[in-house]
């Protein structure tokens, strides 16, 4: 078994929905969930929109402050610790964004967007930085030559590879990658998937990767992750998602996924409706409404917690 | 913003273009004011009172026989240290306020943003009128003043724009890379939140003026005989009847003065004005 770089127990995040000086609906965006990282892997985390999977990207990197559990990356308790000690761990710890167009500052040339990890943290002189800056650029498919533009001379796929290349400067271990392809056109899309890919490979990466596109996370993911509603609803290794057996929210997502094929026969889609508020959750299992199966009193009823059925997969359905 | 295409959106606005060199000429105007101006402001010639505009004084003379245009040009002097040193406070302390406020959210945004509504509760001109009378009148007293009771708008202009920049993705990635909240506020809010100070500030240039020459005008501003266009005009007003060109000529500098201001600072909001299209 290898080592587990990351690990939540119990992580919640409610929002108060009127803000802090009046007593309002609470919003439950991420609510108890479980989850490990193991070091190395890529773990991917699908669901719909709204269901709390960029807001449990950033509890993991303590850009958001939990409402109740931890995270402990490599064995800290990420919210427990002094500043300084916080700061340290970043380094280790980098995001990726879904838009390129708003995670570039607007008025930081390249050189000085790649130069801010090194000036933050106080690594190298001058001429290091120099010389580290042009280096990542390459990494990421860029050249020196664009060093003195500014973000918006660039074209989408080319500020995603700026993105990649500020969050590959430290040398991090974990890279959260929120949505890094849905903004891209799908030609950029395999490039930069690509590029991912290579990175791993070159500099041992672990990633979290966080899409809405199961075919997309399928295609690089070690394990996969299942959320609905702020909940983890099914965990387990890619190989098992072409199996049967699956939470029957997965079989919706999994069937959801066009097939390049023009003779199948037109497939209506398996869920009917949006899921449901997340200000008001439904009782017993949140899938329950929109569920084709739910006949039981118990789906109804209580809240189906993740159990193992075989090894290494899990899933929180009370029929499985 | 890139700086070339806001220069070139500026310049085909004719107004603010206007309002731009008229703003740069009341500039060399007050500077070159030693050089300009035909006499000395506050030289009184007792042969010479109440000149209508003639060839020797081409904007008249006052109740002492002093000349107006040359009081006029140096009273520019007053009117443009005052516009931009209390403005310049105004900004300064908005600036602080707001990047507080919207920075850290919660009891600090709170607590500030109150402040802000009681401080617009006063009506300004008669809280800045009652703290002239206690403190003496002096230049000073007025730039601080006006500077201290004119930066409301400012501190909420500086909040809203943090409030939706500090939930922008680049924030929250220098965020994840370490950066200290100094940092994240010089470095990647502030500079980019400043477009909508720079009209407000253009525009408060021309209350701040306006605010000077009334006081002046009651003579709880600059005082005699530092010549200003408020306290000019108060001889205005006592001869009215006899010598319009005492009180038509100061008016008009600070029209001129004030209207160049908001041309100007217009022209500013929609060269940066991303909804209008070159």
């Amino acid at each position: 078994m290898t080592e587990i770089l990351l690990a939540t127990y119990n992580l919640c995040r409610y929002f108060r929905v009127a803000g802090p000086w009046r007593k309002g609906p609470v919003l439950k965006a991420v609510d108890g969930v479980n989850l490990t990282i193991r070091a190395g892997e890529t773990l991917g985390l699908v669901g719909e929109s709204g269901c709390g999977k960029s807001t449990l990207g950033l509890l993991l990197l303590a850009l958001l402050a939990p409402s109740k559990g931890e995270v402990r990356f490599a064995g800290e308790n990420l919210h427990r610790l002094p500043a300084n000690r916080l700061k340290e761990l970043r380094r280790r710890m980098q995001i990726i964004f879904q838009d390129p167009y708003s995670s570039l500052n607007p008025r930081m040339t390249v050189r000085r967007l790649l130069e801010e990890p090194y000036v933050i943290h106080r690594l190298g002189d001058k001429n290091e930085r120099r010389a580290w800056v042009t280096e990542i650029l390459a990494e990421v498919g860029l050249g020196p030559e664009h060093l003195d533009r500014y973000p918006h001379e660039f074209s989408g796929g080319q500020r995603q590879r700026l993105g990649i290349a500020r969050a590959l400067a430290l040398k991090p271990e974990l890279i959260v990658a929120d949505e890094p392809v849905s903004a891209l056109d799908v030609s950029i899309q395999a490039q930069i998937l690509n590029l991912l890919i290579q990175l791993q490979n070159r500099y041992q990466l672990t990633y979290l990767f966080i899409s809405h596109d199961l075919s997309v996370v399928s295609r690089l993911s070690n394990r996969i992750a299942v959320m609905y509603l702020g909940r983890i609803v099914e965990l387990g290794p890619r190989a098992v998602f072409a199996q049967s057996g699956l939470h029957p929210y997965t079989t919706a997502l999994l069937s959801a996924v066009p097939l390049p094929d023009p003779t199948r026969p037109f497939q209506p889609p398996h869920l009917q409706g949006d899921p449901p508020s997340p200000i008001h959750l439904p009782s017993g299992c949140p899938f329950h409404p929109r569920c084709p199966e739910a006949r039981h009193l118990q789906c109804r009823e209580e809240v189906p917690q993740l159990r193992g059925t075989t090894t290494d997969h899990w899933v929180a359905c009370h029929l499985r | 913003m890139k700086k070339r295409r806001f220069w070139a959106r500026f310049r085909r606005n004719r107004l603010a273009m206007t309002g731009l060199i008229m703003v740069a000429a009341s500039f060399v105007i007050s500077l070159a004011a030693p050089w300009l101006a035909p006499y000395d402001p506050n030289h009184i010639d007792l042969q010479a009172v109440l000149l209508p505009p003639c060839a020797e004084h081409w904007w008249g003379t006052d109740p002492l026989g002093r000349d107006v245009l040359s009081r006029i040009i140096f009273g520019s002097q007053v009117s443009l240290k005052v516009g931009f040193v209390s403005v310049g406070l105004a900004t300064l302390i908005g600036l602080l306020v707001g990047s507080l406020a919207g920075f850290y959210g919660g009891w600090v945004d709170y607590l500030l943003m109150r402040l802000v509504d009681l401080m617009l509760c006063f009506p300004s001109f008669f809280l800045i009128l009652a703290v002239i009378a206690v403190l003496e009148p002096s230049i000073w007293n007025i730039m601080v003043v006006i500077g201290f009771t004119s930066w409301m708008g400012v501190a909420r202009l500086v909040r809203a724009e943090f409030l939706s920049l500090r939930e922008r993705e680049f924030v929250v990635a220098a965020r994840a890379l370490g950066a200290s909240d100094l940092r994240l506020i010089f470095v990647h809010l502030l500079p980019n939140a400043l477009a909508p100070v720079m009209v407000s500030a253009t525009l408060g240039v021309a209350g701040a003026i306006l605010t000077e020459s009334a006081l002046s005008f009651l003579g709880l501003g600059v005082q005699p005989p530092t010549p200003s266009w408020g306290n000019i005009l108060t001889a205005g007003k006592d001869n009215i009847e006899i010598a319009w060109w005492l009180s038509f000529f100061p008016g008009l500098a600070i029209l001129l003065t004030v209207m160049s201001y908001n041309f100007l600072g217009e022209g500013i909001r929609e060269a940066v004005d991303p909804r209008l299209k070159d």
